[in-house]
């Protein structure tokens, strides 16, 4: 059964093209990734699939949550959509330069990804009503999940802006875990880490998607890419230049042409 | 409950003062101001230190919840208590108005269109002579009373903007702690991963301005009733200037620091007295002074400083770094 649907997806800046015609479907309940040499397009593809760009043309259509047919009116269509939106439709995200909400704690950090499963509004807040105590408790708890489940609980009340690069990494994917979304992209979760984390990175990607959330993932470290992924597409120039698992990626003479050159 | 001590203990020491000293000018004339202050300050505070939206239009607000008090009992004899709340009526429709598109412009631009307001407004002030009674402002002015309790002496008002200012204390300290607190908090980190989060940001900006706006709106009707006059010199953008100044010297993103910034700059001009002539400058120089040495404001670096003084008197008690 298929999460996300791309079809036909364009989009240029001035006069270059960033994504040309590009078409993929993703499965639920993998670990997807997307490869390409710098500029391939990646971290475009995310931002238009998270609403921050607009498509030029193309359609990106999401399975809704207990929709059980494979059918195109059980998706929503996520083209013209405002960010918040497309988060309540169940898509988070981490950032790859980090987008930490350093004037909080780690605890809040997190207990802001559970926006969505919370529902207390403005004015019981500022009365702090019975319900919304109660609400504030389950939240806590929650997050306090979200946060062991990355193994960041002892860290739980210390400030953002005090944590080593490595926990702040896992603290984003923590936060965006903890929104409960059917489809967790992590942009170079991996970047500026050392083998040990970024080993101990990829069981937690793992271990995420056997927690049932599909990832879809974009990365420059091939050792985790070909680790924890379950099928790998591959961009060049905006363009798609394959696609299958890691394996066939590996051996496939276009891809190791186009990343590693004509000599290889 | 931990997370309000701080907030008993403050109520504690503002309604035992005049206890002490009951006919205290400090006490209940320029701390009737300084509870107004904290009223604007507190409101501005989860606006700019919380959410990080700059308003330099803020007295704007005091001033329409002040002169709708002022014009709706004296030219058509309505309730007090009613013509405060149609200013916070007003206020809210306003305020709601200007916000969804002055608060997509983001840093100097944002500062700009506030404080355009601000003037705007205080120009309306001026020149609708007929209802405002332009420059010469607006007098008699009926004041408050509470089922039959008149509020006509200084430390009947005392406790009227005291108790009120704690009411807004304690709205500022549940919200930042709720969940609408965390989005207006995350929205000033980072915009575009609140969004992600499944928040509304501009929607969330809105709703903070309009209830800083709303909040404002009060204080305005309480200086109105309180004075039994205004006049539009009162909601200049001087004043508006004034309030930011309160923010930022107390701290920041602290409602703790908004209260102690808005005390601290009612008191400071009538201590400055004693200097005469050189008041302005001393003022000048103390403010500039605090924010090179003290950039965070004065509340939060005084109590980062209160914190270092604990841990080299008492190290063995909580020993650097070993709290987890």
């Amino acid at each position: 059964m298929n999460l996300l649907r791309v079809k036909h997806l364009e989009k240029s800046f001035g006069g270059v093209s960033a994504i040309s015609n590009l078409s993929f479907d993703l499965p639920k309940g993998i670990v997807f990734s997307v490869i390409g040499p710098n500029g391939a397009g990646k971290t475009t593809l995310f931002n238009m699939l998270c609403g921050f760009y607009t498509p030029d043309q193309g359609s990106i259509i999401f399975k809704k949550e207990n929709a059980e047919y494979d059918k195109e009116v059980m998706y929503h269509s996520l083209h013209n959509m405002a960010t918040h939106q497309i988060a309540a439709c169940g898509i988070s995200r981490s950032f790859q330069n980090l987008q930490i909400f350093f004037n909080m704690t780690a605890l809040e950090n997190v207990m802001v990804g559970c926006h969505l499963q919370s529902s207390s509004r403005f004015l019981p807040s500022l009365l702090r009503l019975p319900s919304v105590i109660k609400e504030e408790q389950r939240v806590k708890q929650q997050a306090l999940n979200a946060l062991a489940f990355c193994h960041l609980d002892h860290l739980a009340n210390e400030m953002a802006d005090s944590l080593a690069y490595g926990d702040l990494k896992r603290l984003e994917i923590a936060r965006a875990l903890a929104s409960k979304p059917q489809l967790l992209m992590l942009d170079e979760p991996a970047a500026g880490l050392n083998d040990t984390e970024t080993q101990q990175m990829s069981h937690l990607i793992r271990k995420i998607c056997a927690s049932g959330v599909t990832v879809l993932l974009v990365e420059h470290n091939m050792e985790l890419v070909m680790t924890s992924s379950d099928q790998i597409l591959v961009l060049n120039f905006g363009h798609l230049l394959a696609q299958g698992t890691p394996d066939e990626i590996q051996n496939n003479p276009v891809v190791v042409k186009a990343y590693l050159g004509e000599d290889i | 409950m931990k997370r309000l001590s701080g907030f008993y203990l403050l109520s504690l020491v503002a309604l035992i003062l005049p206890q002490i000293f009951p006919d205290n000018y400090y006490l209940t004339v320029v701390g009737v101001f300084a509870a107004l202050h904290i009223i604007l300050a507190v409101g501005l505070n989860l606006l700019m230190g919380y959410c990080g939206q700059i308003s330099l239009g803020h007295a704007a607000f005091f001033g329409l919840g002040a002169y709708s008090s002022a014009i709706l009992t004296t030219r058509y004899q309505l309730d007090p208590w009613l013509a405060m709340i149609s200013g916070m009526v007003l206020v809210f429709i306003i305020a709601n108005l200007i916000a969804r598109p002055i608060l997509k412009l983001k840093g100097h631009y944002l500062a700009m269109a506030t404080l355009g307001f601000g003037i705007i407004v205080h120009i309306i002030f001026v020149q609708t002579e007929a209802l405002s009674g332009g420059p010469d402002g607006l007098g008699d002015i009926p004041t408050l009373s509470i089922a039959g309790w008149a509020v006509d002496s200084d430390i009947r008002w005392y406790y009227v903007t005291t108790i009120s200012a704690l009411g807004s204390i304690l709205l500022s300290l549940n919200l930042i702690a709720s969940r609408s607190g965390r989005a207006i908090r995350a929205v000033h980190g980072s915009e575009f991963a609140a969004q992600m989060m499944g928040i509304n940001s501009n929607k969330t900006k809105v709703m903070v301005f309009v209830f800083a706006a709303v909040l404002a709106s009060f204080a305005g009707s309480l200086f109105a009733y309180q004075q039994n006059f205004v006049s539009p010199d009162s909601f200049s953008f001087f004043f508006s200037i004034e309030l930011v100044t309160m923010v930022v010297l107390g701290g920041m993103a602290s409602t703790y620091g908004a209260v102690f910034g808005a005390i601290l700059l009612t008191f400071l001009p009538e201590l400055l007295i004693v200097f005469e002539d050189y008041e302005m400058l001393v003022y000048g120089a103390i403010l500039m002074l605090v924010m090179i040495f003290m950039p965070q404001g004065l509340f939060i670096s005084l109590g980062h400083q209160l914190t270092q003084l604990k841990k080299n008197y008492w190290p063995n008690k909580k020993p650097a770094g070993d709290q987890q």
